[in-house]
């Protein structure tokens, strides 16, 4: 048990250590300094001048906004025929088949939202075409739209009154030129030397020791592994993602996985640092997420490794702790700990299944993606957290009666209006996809669906809640992961959960775009005595309160209804 | 808006070639150089590939290490665990049912010497590894069937362990397809 908490305690520290200087390098690359991958520049002007961009004309956020999403409902068009023709495309050597259009719908938006739900399984639901020239593409692309996006945020918050966020092609282009792209040849290149196949051979059919035939899928896997984990996309090449042998071989992937999914979300809160040259805000924002952090984490590792009550009763020994849904070579207690790492981040990647998870770490799971903001998604958790400081700054506002300042710049009515909304979308998005849910699995149960509702849920009683909760808070959250009992690959699920995906992503990218822009905007107000700090500890204890008033006020019950009961009920 | 959308089509087609063609080609190729040049690694016996080494096979056999439960039959053109819920009383049935067939196969093991890998389903359902004790307590089955000291299998279990990650992160694991195929070994 000592070498599992090693393991994981290793692996954070050496997150934090490798973060730190790449947040600076972050930051550098997009103040166009010197760096050392400044040999991608031609590649860059060859980028532009195909496209026919001039990456130094200014855009101020409606512009931005309007080249962001433009170029993703293209993405969305692409992606969503790619998965309906797939079968008759190149580069399926095992033959599998075109998705159904509402599969297709739900799979296209999944990815470029950087959701990376999957309502299919890898082995048999994409072919090498569609994980390459979609799926792959879609996760450096999206993960490159988040960072961009914080870049512009990062630009209002830089200047004292400007309209100009900085050009979206130019910060798109680099995000994946100077960050994704290196950093994936690196991590790809690891994972095939540990194992991971990255040839296009199709799947290859064995005779086993004991004389049963059976079948091993593969495929050019690795670098869609690196660019799942360091994008925070989170989708795997096979069904079982990184809980499967060759997606994750051992316990030196299984640290390189779980580092790798933090390192672009954490360097990012340094990037803001060194960025806006606040580094005291940027160590204390980290500080909190930290706390946030710990205060799942621990609850989940402690929960796991002590097993299932219910089957110590039948008298057998839980040496390492709960097993069921997880493998040998990585043990409840790094299981524990990804599992919390892929929620809080957004990447939704597993490396044991949370279906099978103690009630406990189901109720932290579920509140790292509730929060979303614990470091967060590539670029999209400081979008999130943002939120939560305009909140903050309102509140902390009205408490010592002054008009809310945050660095300068005047937070009005319109300002809190955007961030209230973008925080009550997510509650009405969450628990009323889950009221629907239960309401036709409980009232229509047999409805002549292709699924009835009555065969949707693995599991009964309150677990069951749980996976219909699971499903659109990891929706809403675009994280990605699953209670995969859930029978999701039907109508139903795959359109009600889009729309979810949908919403939850471009409304909390368009609100504090739409924030920063308007703030930046206004005039600037030099600091005085009475300004509020935004980067003192006091400021950071009071966004952390935010938080938790917004997620226990909003999702108290429906966590009761789930997890909560269901803990109760084992005990 | 539509100033934007000829640079989004050529954005896109740009990053397909770099993401989607160049990217992955490349990792392939370095690949080549990796064991199992990237199509996974595979053991053989007399020259005939008798499986992946990374990928667990369904022993069930009184003769063998038997490996964990699989939601899959070990069938790697797929890959899922159960995803039953800890509180689920028909797969609390099912855990009771395979500690029952476990005590059936192997007499003289006690039920709190079953850890609990032997008796849950894998999250891959081709989980490869077992704990040094899962496969320890399988020794006496062995022995009886094989003819074999059990003193003799203990050293084997031993031999094939894997140490934690440079002996400090992670658990001890044994893989029980080379585990199996160094019993076979054993004259």
């Amino acid at each position: 048990m000592f070498t599992e908490l090693t393991g994981v305690v290793v692996s954070f520290l050496l997150v934090v250590i490798l973060a730190f200087p790449l947040g600076r390098y972050i930051a550098r690359v997009f103040k166009g300094e010197r760096t050392i991958t400044d040999f991608m520049n031609p590649l860059e002007r060859l980028i532009f001048r195909f496209c026919g961009i001039d990456p130094h004309r200014k855009m101020n956020w409606k512009e931005f906004l309007k080249a962001m999403l433009t170029v993703n409902l293209l993405w969305f068009v692409y992606a969503f025929f790619a998965f309906l023709f797939q079968a008759h495309l190149p580069l399926n050597p095992d033959g599998n088949p075109n998705m159904t259009p509402d599969l297709s719908f739900n799979t296209a938006i999944s990815f470029l939202v950087n959701c990376n739900l999957q309502d299919y399984s890898g082995e048999t639901g994409v072919t090498y075409l569609t994980q390459l020239f979609v799926i792959t593409f879609l996760q450096f692309v999206s993960a490159a739209t988040g960072i961009a996006c914080l870049i512009a945020v990062f630009n209002g918050l830089k200047e004292k009154t400007t309209n100009n966020l900085g050009n979206f092609w130019e910060l798109f282009t680099k995000s994946i030129t100077r960050i994704l792209l290196p950093l994936c040849i690196v991590m790809a290149t690891l994972l095939a030397f540990n194992g991971t196949p990255a040839s296009y051979d199709a799947k290859d059919t064995i005779t086993t020791v004991q004389g049963d035939t059976v079948q091993v899928s593969r495929g050019p896997a690795a670098g869609m592994i690196a660019i799942k984990h360091l994008g925070t996309n989170g989708g795997g090449w096979f069904g079982a993602n990184s809980a499967h042998p060759l997606e994750n071989p051992n316990y030196f992937t299984n640290m390189l996985e779980v580092i790798a999914q933090m390192l672009i979300p954490i360097a990012m809160i340094f990037a803001l640092g060194f960025y806006i040259n606040r580094k005291k805000f940027a160590y204390v924002i980290f500080g909190i997420m930290t706390v946030g952090m710990l205060c799942l984490v621990i609850p989940t590792i402690l929960a796991e490794i002590h097993g299932n009550p219910l089957i110590a009763k039948m008298g057998i020994a839980q040496p390492t702790g709960a097993m069921e849904g997880k493998e040998v070579r990585f043990g409840p207690a790094a299981s524990g700990y990804w599992s919390i790492v892929t929620t809080i981040i957004s990447t939704g990647s597993v490396n044991a299944m949370h279906d099978s998870f103690m009630p406990v770490s189901g109720l932290m799971q579920m509140l790292g993606m509730l929060v979303n903001a614990f470091y967060g998604g590539c670029g999209v958790g400081i979008l999130n957290y943002y939120i939560y400081i305009i909140i903050a700054v309102f509140i902390s506002g009205l408490m010592v009666g002054r008009t809310p300042e945050f660095m300068g710049h005047k937070v009005e009515a319109r300002e809190v209006k955007i961030a209230a909304l973008v925080t009550l979308l997510s509650a009405f998005i969450i628990k009323g996809g889950t009221a629907l849910a239960a309401y036709y699995f409980v009232h229509h149960a047999n409805a002549d669906w292709a699924v009835k509702p009555s065969a949707w849920l693995n599991n009964p009683g309150y677990h069951g809640f749980s996976e219909m909760l699971y499903q659109y808070t990891s929706s809403n959250a675009n994280n990605g992961s699953g209670y995969e009992g859930l029978a999701d690959n039907n109508p139903f699920w795959n359109i009600t959960a889009g729309f979810a995906m949908i919403l939850g992503r471009y409304l909390p990218i368009i609100g504090p775009l739409a924030i920063a822009g308007l703030l930046a905007n206004k005039k600037y107000i030099p600091e005085s005595a009475g300004t509020l700090k935004v980067d003192s500890l006091t400021f950071g204890v009071m966004t952390f309160a935010v938080i938790i008033i917004i997620t226990a006020l909003s999702y108290f019950p429906p966590l009761v209804l789930g997890p909560i009961a269901e803990y109760f009920s084992i005990h | 808006m539509k100033k934007y959308i000829l640079p989004s089509l050529k954005i896109t087609v740009a990053f397909l070639i770099l993401c989607s063609v160049l990217y992955p080609l490349f990792i392939a190729l370095v690949a080549r150089l990796a064991p199992g040049q990237g199509r996974g690694e595979t053991l053989s016996v007399n020259g005939k590939v008798v499986g992946y080494a990374n990928i667990g096979q369904k022993f069930d056999q009184d003769k063998y290490f038997w490996s964990r439960p699989s939601a899959v039959a070990f069938n790697a053109a797929g890959s899922a665990g159960s995803n039953k819920g800890p509180s689920n009383p028909d797969y609390l049935k099912d855990v009771q049912a395979h500690i029952d067939t476990f005590l059936v196969h192997n007499p003289g093991v006690r039920k709190e010497e079953i850890p609990a890998e032997l008796v849950t389903y894998s999250g891959s359902g081709l989980d490869p590894d077992l704990s040094p004790a899962g496969a320890r307590v399988q020794v006496k089955r062995i022995a009886v069937v094989r003819g074999i000291p059990e003193a003799t299998l203990y050293d084997l279990v031993n031999t094939q362990t894997e140490k934690p990650l440079l002996g400090l992160f992670g658990p001890a694991k044994v893989n029980v397809l080379k585990l199996n195929l160094a019993l076979d070994r054993i004259k």
